[in-house]
């Protein structure tokens, strides 16, 4: 859940304005020969190229490589093992099958709990914070806030809040008659003290890019609509969601995506407890290689969530293009 | 504090994140240029005077400096800055820099920062570390400086000083000894308990006083250390004589994990106690007996309200054992490069070890007897107390790649007995066979 990560996978729709005026000006120039600029683009593509095919396209194939070893990249030994790595993940009863698919259903089960939450209630806030009333700003502010904290910060703040039996949240709760829920300890407690804090932190993010669809939707429509006499409901069905569709694609694939990571929350606040029920996925990849030092393993891991990643991406995509043409 | 899963245990601050990525993929490149070329081990070295660490206590060359890496993030922290301040400014020509990071990421970051060369050319490692880092080449043979120093094993705790020994040649050279230890709030308890008869006699006691939970039982860090005590007080160890085969589902295991947990089911621990819960709890008098740490001594003391004492490890089984590691001063394939480095860190090492007695204040007990035995020592309570339980410390045993058995293993059967999603023999039994599985795949990767 970087911001980086975000922000890179949000800039490509802004390349598209931009070669309008590029287009133009080579136009009107008239020195390059139509046929002559053959070059160009990927003159103009190359920083981004090199970039790419250094950081993310030469380690992902390193990746591939290292899954077929028994990689340790102090030994000298790094034996090939052929597609070893991936038979043991796959098969159950070895060392690496039973907590790397358990990682695996632990992220899904967080991917499932928190992304509809991380859709749904950032556009209910969103919706709100669109209309006018005194002190809006102040609370466009107020919800976005939580975003700029650090997982480190916001994983220890709500570790210590939810700790069973000396924290805060259950203080009070023990006032109002509720007592000694194990949020950290036990399933499935622990759910919610890892999607609660998520969406809290999170949804500030979600809750801009809405922001920023909405205010795209032609106000027309809205008069429109009124003058055919819809109700706000009516509105918000005809007029506000078709109007957020494409917001609405980037904000699930980001998402789904983005808790796919999921790494800090289970880390500080769970710590992957009760037993590795909580350990994510990135979690274990990260401590079966950098840790103990299984980089063969960790990278066939990797690999296996990164096609299961693209294939959720491609399903969204999908998903909401068919609706579209229907 | 020698407290590897401890509060504060997550946040990686940005420039330590960096310099972990560009460190990682520095020593990607390199090994993808140089086909993996290693340095050897230990070349020149491996015993003989006039060697590579040079002659003598003392490092008379040129202006040299040293990085110097721990993990002393707690409270023992500014008691080592200050003896690397003391060991500065006593020597114009060496210049110590020191750098703490938390256990949980030192481990990782070590072996690739020193492949790079921007790592620490000498670091305190624990005890089941180094038989890892030197199959892994991170660190190199320093026999030569124990036979220079004139360090001998009659001055060292025998168990320590042979765990530094990997493949006949010497690791570490051992700065500590740190074992768990019990204590207690006075508030609530007088005559600390040192068997089961009198442990259970003083929960049943404090709770008649109104102390309603006497022993909290974490389900977290150290549960798993007082497990390994427990196992050799039953009678048992968690592994065999050479450390190839788990027995942590042995009687001796089960009936260790089976008190542990009664004490929940006896309503002398709360259910549920997350990682530090019980530490905090301790602090704000809730908690009246707990077994935590020496190296805790000194975060009690910190507490103006907390009246409490310290006492050895009571005896539940049939016999007497605790758990405990060590500190060791290592040098690493880094400082290989530059001899006067080689000969500045043994000169720091035998600084650091001959000044161990302010190492002790921070809650240590001194790894050398000569230094037990004086009595600025013996003027230490808390490390007094806790130096009697050194006929029967039990620590890990040096195979490498132990340390990363353990966190899956055991510590996962304590951690499902104690939450009981599992019954002891259950997790245990779960344990011993993914051990084995580890041990073996590690034996084939280390090579026996």
């Amino acid at each position: 859940m970087t911001t980086t990560d975000v922000g890179g996978r949000a800039a490509p729709p802004a390349a598209g304005p931009a070669a309008g005026p590029l287009r133009r000006r080579r136009g009107r120039s008239g020195a390059a020969a139509p046929g002559g600029g053959g070059l160009m683009p990927y003159l103009f593509l190359a920083p981004y190229l090199v970039l790419f095919g250094l950081f993310i396209l030469a380690p992902s194939v390193y990746v591939i490589w290292i899954s077929l070893h028994d990689w340790d990249f102090l030994l000298p030994g790094k034996p090939f093992v052929g597609l070893q790595n991936y038979l043991d993940l796959f098969t159950p009863g070895t060392i690496t099958s039973g907590p790397f698919w358990s990682s695996m259903l632990a992220t899904g089960k967080f991917v499932l709990f928190s992304v509809p939450l991380l859709i749904a209630i950032p556009l209910a806030v969103a919706i709100l914070l669109n209309q006018k009333f005194p002190g809006r700003d102040f609370f466009r502010a107020a919800y976005f806030a939580p975003y700029v904290l650090g997982v480190a910060v916001i994983g220890i703040l709500w570790r210590f809040l939810l700790d069973p039996n000396i924290g805060l949240v259950n203080h009070y709760l023990d006032k109002i008659g509720i007592h000694d829920i194990p949020w950290t300890t036990e399933t499935p407690w622990v759910w919610p003290a890892l999607v609660g804090p998520t969406v809290w932190w999170t949804l500030g993010f979600n809750c801009v890019i809405y922001l920023a669809g909405l205010q795209d939707i032609p106000r027309e429509l809205y008069e429109a609509a009124k003058v055919d006499g819809a109700t706000a409901w009516q509105q918000f069905r005809n007029v506000t969601l078709p109007g957020l569709r494409p917001v609405l694609v980037l904000i699930t694939t980001l998402t789904i995506l983005a808790s796919a990571n999921v790494f800090g929350q289970p880390y500080l606040i769970t710590q992957g407890r009760p037993g590795i029920e909580t350990r994510s996925a990135i979690m274990y990849i990260g401590q079966e290689g950098l840790r103990d030092f299984r980089m063969g393993n960790a990278a066939a891991a990797s690999f296996i969530l990164t096609l299961a990643l693209m294939l959720i991406s491609v399903i969204t995509f999908f998903a909401f293009r068919e609706r579209k043409e229907g | 504090m020698g407290k590897d899963h401890s509060t504060n245990q997550g946040p990686l601050s940005r420039r330590t994140f960096l310099g972990l990525g560009a460190g990682a993929a520095a020593s990607m490149l390199l090994a993808a240029c140089g086909g993996g070329s290693n340095t050897p081990p230990g070349a020149g070295g491996g015993g003989g005077s006039g060697g590579q660490f040079g002659e003598g206590k003392d490092y008379t060359g040129p202006n040299v400096s040293l990085a110097f890496w721990n993990g002393f993030t707690g409270g023992d922290g500014p008691f080592m800055r200050k003896l690397v301040d003391q060991f500065n400014s006593e020597h114009q020509n060496i210049k110590v820099s020191m750098n703490t990071l938390q256990w949980g990421d030192f481990y990782p970051k070590v072996p690739t920062a020193v492949q790079s060369g921007n790592g620490p050319d000498i670091a305190i490692m624990h005890i089941d570390q180094l038989a890892t880092n030197a199959a892994r080449r991170v660190i190199i043979p320093v026999d030569e400086v124990a036979t220079v120093l004139e360090y001998e094993e009659a001055d060292f705790a025998p168990a320590v000083w042979q765990a530094g020994v990997y493949k006949e040649q010497r690791y570490g050279i051992p700065l500590d000894i740190h074992p768990l230890l019990q204590y207690h709030n006075q508030k609530d308890l007088q005559q600390a308990p040192t068997d089961r008869a009198s442990f259970e006699a003083a929960l049943k006691e404090m709770q008649g006083k109104g102390v309603q939970d006497p022993f909290w039982v974490t389900s977290t860090w150290p549960a798993h250390l007082m497990w390994w005590g427990l196992i050799h007080q039953f009678g048992g160890a968690p592994y065999n004589e050479d450390a190839s085969q788990a027995q942590f589902n042995s009687d001796a295991g089960v009936q260790a994990l089976t008190w542990q947990v009664s004490n929940i089911q006896q309503g002398y621990s709360p259910k549920n106690v997350a990682n530090d819960a019980q530490a905090i709890a301790f602090r704000q008098g809730k908690n009246a007996l707990t077994w935590d740490g020496i190296w805790m001594m000194n975060e009690w003391a910190k507490v103006k309200s907390l009246d409490w004492g310290a006492s050895p490890m009571p005896q539940i089984g049939s016999q007497q054992a605790v758990w405990a590691s060590s500190h060791n001063f290592v040098v690493t394939s880094q400082a290989q490069k530059d001899p006067n480095k080689l000969q500045a860190a043994k000169a720091f090492i035998s600084y650091i070890s001959d000044h161990s007695i302010d190492w002790a204040k921070s809650g240590q007990i001194p790894a050398r007897a000569s230094v037990r035995e004086s009595p600025e020592f013996k003027a230490l309570e808390v490390q007094s107390i806790a130096a009697q339980e050194l006929d029967f410390v039990k620590f890990p045993p040096a195979v490498p790649g132990i340390g990363d058995v353990t966190t899956p293993t055991f510590e996962l059967a304590v951690n499902e007995a104690v939450l009981g999603k599992k019954s002891p023999k259950a997790a245990l039994d779960e344990a011993t066979s993914k051990a084995n599985q580890l041990l073996a795949a590690n034996k084939k990767k280390y090579g026996g």
